[in-house]
């Protein structure tokens, strides 16, 4: 078994920073590169891509990332965790087997599958043997949108990373894999931890909490002494050094930018968190009360303490489906008055909008430069301000008056108040709402699998 | 010096805003915006625990958030967890707000003055 192991964080989300997982590898020893690319509607956007093209669904930055890496990877006996499968885990494996033979890498990769998230096709079933699929937040049963789901995930857990870890592969690619899950897999696998062993896994799932974000802990978007964070051009990613007793470090390779402390890491920790007490994955409940963190010399910050209970017996699903449209407008009104001037054209824009007996659920008006971030809380606007931005948003269930309203905006730059610009990106864009539905199901319904293609 | 402030002067507290004494991160649930906030120093956590109340915070979003303020002590990591309940125009991708995803529903709270020692040593 090993002592110690490094787990390194390659991406954040889908469109994190495309070096990042690059200066991981090179940048010293790793033993896992983990990347999180997906979110809550990351998976609707990969299911209408597989709808037009059944060899897509997947995050397609993560083929030619591999191809860059693979041979390093194999040189160094690194192996890679990432729910880049999306919706298409076996199509995002082929296309990796397919660059791993480009390189003559044949033979030295194995490509693990994890599959059984995606019960899109299996709904109507589950529907009707009573499975309701409510709303977590507002209790409503899944029937009332069912004509408009375009996808239906449940969330896995950690093992079935292991097992694909323990079938030998080197590259492990998942459809909806917990983020935590990620790190947690290579931690199970490496120390051995049992199924039962709840302070472990809840430790494996903090660990994978602190670096699922990138760089989120290590100094980006952290507050505390944001200017004098040195070299944030260059940013180090986490680094997970794990012991098998469930303690582990925080800390990022040398000679790159950000810093990791205890400031950085508690953020990080309380980012998007509920009940602190029950954080609740597929694999243990962490309690993060009871998380201890401890500065442990420059960008190293120690973790110990943790303890996890029992986990749940359900999953939670994450279902994807077509709620309306949606556009947003904006102009820039310049001094003198410009605040004036942009309330105005807004009291104007809505006189029309009426006019035409369009109807919203919705109608936003923001002044970015005033009021946006901090709404009702925000001070007074300086009489002198420069300009302002107007954005005005819409919703409706149909498209027509969305698209309506997109023609709305332009004409206000000749027929509306003075001394306005910043229309240069044209007609705003009507986009399609695709909303999102949180439920949960009986793990006995999910059966995830797990398969190996050789490169 | 107002009838408030003559009170808080008495009772030997002045009030401060939570920017210099916490640091905070937040991010969404659906409709729920949560705030981390974390004490800048450890002998700021108990103030914070007294005096940032949820049902201050929520008087403190009035206006911008349409449901029930939570509160959770995290005295491990010094820090107290909000969950702001519809705070973000219904949330996700259906929400018409720039802040959509509440990212930085952490410094509007950071506005919030609180009393604290006329002594305390604030940076």
């Amino acid at each position: 078994m090993s002592q110690t192991i490094r787990i390194a964080s390659g991406q954040g989300f889908w469109g994190d920073w495309l070096e990042a997982p690059v200066r991981q590898v090179e940048g010293g020893p790793i033993d896992y590169l983990m990347m999180d690319y997906l979110a809550e509607v990351t998976m609707s956007i990969m299911q209408k891509q597989r709808g037009r093209d059944p060899t897509l669904g997947y995050a397609k930055d993560f083929v030619p990332l591999m191809e860059r890496l693979l041979p390093m990877l194999v040189e160094r006996g690194i192996r890679v965790t990432a729910n880049a499968g999306g919706v298409n885990p076996r199509a995002c494996a082929e296309a990796v087997v397919g660059a791993a033979r480009r390189l003559g890498l044949r033979g030295k990769v194995r490509l693990g599958i994890v599959e059984g998230d995606d019960i899109l096709d299996r709904l109507d079933d589950l529907l009707a043997r009573g499975h309701t699929l409510a709303n977590l937040d507002t209790a409503e049963p899944l029937a009332t949108v069912r004509d408009a789901v375009q996808s239906a995930n449940a969330y896995l857990g950690a093992w079935p990373v292991v097992e694909a870890l323990r079938q030998g592969a080197n590259i492990v690619v998942t459809g909806r894999v917990t983020d935590t899950g990620l790190t947690l897999g290579p931690l199970i696998h490496a120390f051995q931890w049992a199924p039962e062993a709840w302070d472990l896994l809840a430790a494996g799932t903090v660990a994978g909490h602190i670096i699922e974000c990138g760089a989120q802990c290590s100094g980006g978007n952290c507050l505390v002494g944001w200017e004098r964070l040195p070299n944030m051009a260059d940013p180090g990613y986490p680094i997970i050094e794990a012991h098998p007793n469930g303690e582990f470090l925080v800390t990022k390779h040398s000679g790159t930018g950000g810093r990791i402390t205890v400031a950085s890491v508690t953020e990080q920790l309380v980012y998007e968190m509920g009940d602190p007490r029950h954080y609740i994955t597929p694999d243990c409940v962490a309690d993060f009360t009871t998380i201890q963190l401890r500065n442990a010399g420059r960008d190293r910050v120690r973790v110990t303490g943790i303890r996890g209970r029992p986990a749940t017996d359900s999953l939670k699903v994450s279902l994807s489906y077509h709620y309306g449209y949606k556009a947003v407008g904006t102009l820039v009104y310049a001094w003198p008055d410009a605040v004036k001037k942009a309330k105005r054209a807004d009291k104007i824009l809505r006189a029309r909008l009426d006019a035409l007996g369009l109807e919203f659920e919705e109608i936003l008006t923001e002044y970015v430069g005033v009021n946006a971030t901090h709404g009702p809380l925000a001070p007074p606007p300086d009489p002198n301000l420069a300009e302002v931005q107007l954005r005005v948003g819409v919703r409706a269930r149909e498209r027509a008056p969305v698209d309506r309203f997109t023609r709305e905006i332009a004409p206000l730059i000749l027929n509306g108040p003075p001394s306005v610009t910043g229309f240069a990106g044209g007609r705003p864009k009507v986009e399609e709402i695709v909303a999102y539905w949180p439920a949960l199901i009986p793990k006995s319904e999910i059966r995830p699998t797990v398969s190996i293609v050789e490169a | 010096m107002g009838r408030k402030g003559a009170r808080r002067a008495a009772r030997g507290t002045r009030m401060v805003p939570l920017v210099t004494l916490a640091h905070a991160r937040s991010g969404d649930k659906g409709n729920t915006a949560n705030v981390g906030l974390i004490a800048l120093r450890p002998e700021y956590y108990p103030l914070l625990v007294r005096e940032v109340t949820a049902a201050r915070v929520a008087r403190h979003f009035r206006g911008a958030i349409d449901g029930p303020v939570e509160r959770f002590e995290l005295p491990n990591l010094r820090a107290l967890n909000f969950l702001l309940h519809g705070a973000l125009g219904g949330g996700g991708t259906l929400s018409l707000k720039t802040d959509a995803q509440g990212k930085v529903f952490s410094t509007a709270l950071l506005r919030m003055a609180i009393p604290v020692p006329r002594d305390l040593d604030v940076r």
